[in-house]
């Protein structure tokens, strides 16, 4: 089963597509609501978010901290654009490896879909070697799990 | 992983991708490709050579003529580093599918 897509279009955007058991307003919430995103939005095994802030209104700031509880750590800052309650999200943010990434634009969709929703994340990068660099990287943060299982294959 | 961030800086350049699909469909000598993308030799070399410095491109020797050809080994990296990437997403809408769970559960026991 594999209802997770992500693909590339054109030289700056990466597509998400993912469908859910629930209704648009639900996972509007879930992406909008820090109580709700500390709970999912973590990345691997052993990380947890304990700053999450999120003011969902136009020009509202977006904080989210992670930690692995081992000395780990990793931040992302945003700001939110545009909201149209339970069907779109569009905001900015970058990244902290330390040094700030280029600004993701990030234009999230939820459409009802039979029972549940279709998500799509539309990411606009600033040009072409800024988005191959995010791949390469590793769009989350927190991937080192994924990193050196890879290390290991190749 | 050096040769991840080789491979999709090579892959950021839309000529770069084209030759990469042409190359998908067979072997081809830089005379070959310099045809179809209306560019000079040197320019198709040039980009041939980023592929190949990227592990993503190879050649061997026939005769005068030197063959391009998709060079296995780097694109299945690839494939499997963006296999990663879709595979930790995933982990986190796994989370959201019991999250969303159990806020259906919570707005049915609401309802009681």
């Amino acid at each position: 089963m594999s209802k997770l897509t992500l693909t590339t279009e054109g030289d700056t955007h990466v597509l998400v597509t993912r469908r859910f058991a629930a209704p648009p307003q639900a996972v509007y919430c879930a992406h909008t609501e820090s109580e709700l995103i500390q709970k999912w939005l973590l990345g691997p095994e052993g990380w947890t978010m304990p700053v999450c802030i999120s003011e969902a209104r136009p020009g509202g700031k977006i904080r989210y901290e992670w930690t692995n509880g081992k000395g780990g750590a990793f931040h992302l800052t945003g700001e939110y654009l545009e909201l149209e309650p339970y069907r779109r999200i569009v905001h900015v943010e970058r990244m902290y490896l330390p040094a700030p990434t280029p600004d993701n634009h990030v234009e999230t969709t939820f459409d009802a879909d039979g029972d549940g929703t279709l998500m799509t994340i539309r990411m606009t990068l600033p040009d072409a070697q800024t988005r191959a660099a995010m791949l390469a990287t590793g769009m989350e943060r927190g991937m080192e799990a994924s990193y050196r299982r890879l290390e290991g294959m190749i | 992983m050096d040769g991840l961030d080789a491979a999709f800086a090579a892959l950021a350049d839309p000529t770069r991708r084209a030759i990469l699909a042409r190359l998908a469909k067979g072997e081809a000598t830089v005379t070959e490709l310099a045809g179809p993308f209306r560019m000079t030799q040197p320019a198709i070399s040039q980009h041939l050579k980023v592929l190949e410095d990227a592990g993503l491109v190879n050649s061997r020797v026939e005769g005068t003529k030197r063959p391009r050809r998709i060079a296995k080994g780097g694109i299945e990296t690839m494939g499997k580093w963006l296999a990663m990437l879709r595979n930790a997403l995933q982990q986190n809408y796994e989370r959201l599918d019991t999250v969303l769970a159990s806020m259906e559960q919570q707005k049915e026991g609401e309802k009681r």
